[in-house]
This record gives structure tokens, C-alpha cells and sequence, in this order.
């Protein structure tokens, strides 16, 4: 649950941080139109979010979910999914590198990698758009301590702007030049 | 011509199946009772109400009553699938496609006259089977996205169209819906009789008249639940998503 939120973004990396129950995921369900709110309105580059198609909207700024969710397939099927419904087709070795990924993972089952390399290829699913903004809602939340600094130092190169929503204010400070903290 | 002696002796069996219940503590006894006299009474009202249907030969009023079960059987049918939201027009639609085409088909391929005597008890036959299906394929989908929430959500994430995140949904659940009449086809026969043939068989016919008979109505019905399947979750899924490709909040 949001209120009073007024809240500008301005392009660069923003890590929103905040106890649980504190709107975080929400408010980035927001920025892509994955929800509406019940009052007022959100912006991206200064239109109203519900006058831009939803479906290009969501593909410029692009949320990758707290819990990976491959599609059924091969790294590689993921990868080329959003491209692939554009009628794209791209070679798969560019994102799975930024995202970390060996380009040797491309024909392996999704669904049969570790939670680490999953998250990775959330990712690189996402990079593959090469969106404007990416939204990392808890990337790290589900990964040991050393997946965890392998997906941070991902996170630190990546060439667009990010909006990391997490509850770890170290994490926040390491990865984001401002940060935002929400209340509950 | 059965006597009402010979059906109300028949009640012994009923009897039989309150004994199970009340040794065995189920509690059913009560709607079995229920269910007696309600298949009794409707059953009375139907057949006094085809025969009526039957005197007056009248096309129109064939309609009227094929039109008055796709009512029926889209209520009930929305009843066992409250989860999917706006489900009661998809299974009407659903319904009535499935009865027309079949009827349709049968008759524009001269399997049978159109008569009050072939279209009423068809008609039922299809759109009780699609009513069935309907409803299954519906539960499914509605089971499917509760539980695939996370990844419909992450791939309209990328982009996609509510169609596109449903995709694999949609056709397990068309799956689920078409399965029980395909399995239950593919023993007929061998596993039970189907009521028609028996039927014909109790009412004196050649067994080979009433095995073609048979089959020309399970293979009508094959075509009409794979309709009326098709046709309830592919506009079922949409109740499920907003105009800006948005997953709706689910109740419980």
C-alpha cells in the first residue's frame, strides 16, 4: 500500500529501500503499468503512463521479478522471448554476457539452473529489449552470499538506468547513486 | 410401456445406496433423497414436455427448448467455474455454438431428419457435454493462473499481450476440458455401455443398429465439446486481465 507518495526518478541508478509491507514492489509495478493506482498519477518522461501503450511502455522500462520465472525451454528461448514477440531475432551471446552468463548456457534447460543463474537469465531476458530503465525488485533476495556479489557486480556495469528496490541499505548504498526510503 | 410400479420398485437400489451411506456414517442420505425426487420430478416435467414438443412437430418450439438448457447449462456451468470472472458469456457462447454446429452438421450431412424426435434429445446430449467441459476447462484456467501468477505476470513484463501470457494456459486448459470424453470414447464399449445403446438395446433394437447410432452421437459430441472447450477459455482467459493487459487481483 502506497500514500502520499511524490517521488521523481531522474535517469542513472535510484535504489528505493524499506521494510516489508512498505509499497516497495508496488511501486514498481507502478512504473511499468503492471497495476494502476487507485489516485493519482505516474509519469514517464513526463506523459501519463496510462495514455503510452502498456506493452512499450513495459518493454522500455523493464521489471525483473523477485523470483525467477523462466519460461518453459532453453537460456537461449528466454532470451529471444520479448525480442521474438517485436518479429526480432537476436544473437542471444550479447545479453547472457552482460547478464554474467557464459553464452555456453544458451541451449541449457531454464528450468534446471540454480536460482543464481536463473536470476542471471531474468536478466539477460531483460537486457535483450534493451530497455531504457530496468525495475530490480529484491535481485539478490533468493541467492547465497557469493551468487549474491557475482549478480551485484552485473548489476554495477549495466548500461541503462535502474531502479533496484531492496531492504538491504548496504546493498542500496553500493549500487545506487540516490536512494529513497519508504516508509510504512 | 414401464409401469410406474416397475420404476418406483427400482427405488430399492436407492435404498441400498442410503444403507451404504447411513453404515458407513457418509451422510448423503438426505441427497440422495434430494436427488431421487428431483431427477424425478424434472425427468416427469421434460418428458411431458417433449411429448408436447413431439405432437406439435413445431421446429420453433425445438428452439425454445434447446435455447431454454444453454440458459440452464451456462448457470450451472458459471456456478462450478465462479473463479473465472466474467464466465457466464464465454460458456453461454460456448453453449450455443456447440448445439448449433453439431445440430448443424448432422443435419446438413443427412445423419438425421429435422425432426423434434432427433434434434431435442441430440441437442440435450451437446449442450449437457459442453456444459460439462466448459465448466472442467474454466476450473483449470482458473486453477492455472492462481498458480502461475508469477510467471503470467513476468511475461507481461516483457511486453506481452494477455493472449501471449496465456498461452500455455489456455491450452492446458482446453486439455483438461477434452480429456474425460476422449478417454471415456476410447473405452466405450469395453469399459461401460453408453446410454443411447442401452437404450435401443432394452427397447428391442438390432445391436448394430444401436452401436451406429452410438457412434455417430459420440463422434457428434467429440466435435461439439472440443468447440465448446475452444470456445470457453479462449474468451474465458480475458476476464482474468484489464484492457491494459494488467493481471486482475485474484479473490480467494
Amino acid at each position: 500500500m502506497l500514500r502520499a507518495l511524490d517521488l521523481k526518478i531522474e535517469p542513472g541508478s535510484t535504489a528505493v529501500l524499506g521494510p516489508s509491507g512498505s509499497g516497495k514492489s508496488t511501486l514498481l509495478r507502478l512504473l511499468n503499468r503492471l497495476a494502476d493506482p487507485d489516485e493519482g498519477t505516474v509519469r514517464f518522461h513526463g506523459d501519463d503512463v496510462r495514455s503510452l501503450d502498456p506493452l512499450a511502455l513495459r518493454r522500455s522500462v523493464l521489471l525483473v521479478p523477485q523470483l525467477p520465472a523462466p519460461l518453459p525451454g532453453s537460456v537461449a528461448d528466454n532470451v529471444r522471448y520479448g525480442p521474438g514477440l517485436l518479429g526480432r531475432s537476436i544473437d542471444v551471446a550479447g545479453p547472457l554476457r552482460m547478464a554474467g552468463l557464459d553464452p555456453d548456457y544458451a541451449e541449457r534447460d531454464a528450468a534446471r539452473l540454480s536460482v543464481g543463474e536463473q536470476q542471471r537469465v531474468m536478466l539477460g531476458r531483460a537486457l535483450a529489449l534493451d530497455p531504457e530503465v530496468l525495475l530490480l525488485d529484491e535481485p539478490t533476495a533468493a541467492l547465497d552470499e557469493r551468487a549474491k556479489e557475482g549478480v551485484e557486480r552485473t548489476l554495477a556495469a549495466l548500461p541503462c538506468s535502474t531502479v533496484l528496490v531492496t531492504h538491504d541499505r548496504r546493498q542500496a548504498e553500493r549500487l545506487a547513486t540516490r536512494v529513497v526510503e519508504l516508509a510504512r | 410401456m414401464i409401469s410406474l410400479t416397475e420404476v418406483a420398485a427400482t427405488l430399492v437400489l436407492v435404498a441400498l445406496a442410503a444403507a451404504v451411506s447411513l453404515w458407513r456414517r457418509a451422510e448423503l442420505e438426505q441427497d440422495l433423497g434430494v436427488a431421487v425426487l428431483r431427477s424425478f420430478l424434472q425427468l416427469t416435467a421434460v418428458g411431458y414436455v417433449i411429448q408436447a414438443i413431439f405432437d406439435s412437430d413445431s421446429l420453433w418450439l425445438v428452439a425454445g427448448l434447446l435455447a431454454g438448457m444453454v440458459s440452464f447449462g451456462s448457470f450451472t456451468a458459471r456456478g462450478r467455474a465462479k473463479a473465472v470472472p466474467g464466465a457466464l458469456g464465454p460458456i453461454a457462447l460456448a453453449l450455443s455454438a456447440a448445439a448449433v454446429v453439431t445440430l448443424g452438421l448432422v443435419l446438413a450431412l443427412g445423419v438425421f431428419d429435422a425432426e423434434p424426435r432427433y434434434l431435442v434429445p441430440v441437442g440435450g446430449m451437446v449442450i449437457g457435454n459442453s456444459m460439462t467441459t466448459a465448466a472442467v476447462a474454466l476450473n483449470r484456467l482458473a486453477d492455472e493462473v492462481r498458480g502461475q501468477a508469477g510467471l503470467i505476470e513476468a511475461t507481461l513484463a516483457l511486453g506481452a499481450t494477455a493472449r501471449d501470457a496465456s498461452r500455455g494456459i489456455v491450452t492446458r486448459s482446453l486439455r483438461s476440458g477434452m480429456i474425460p470424453l476422449i478417454d471415456s470414447t476410447k473405452t466405450t464399449g469395453v469399459v461401460f455401455f453408453p446410454g443411447t445403446m442401452v437404450g435401443m438395446l432394452v427397447a428391442g433394437a438390432e445391436p448394430l443398429d444401436a452401436v451406429r447410432l452410438q457412434l455417430i452421437l459420440l463422434w457428434a459430441l467429440l466435435g461439439s465439446v472440443a468447440l465448446a472447450a475452444l470456445i470457453a477459455v479462449s474468451l474465458g482467459y480475458r476476464g482474468f486481465f484489464t484492457p491494459a493487459h494488467q493481471l486482475k487481483e485474484l479473490g480467494e
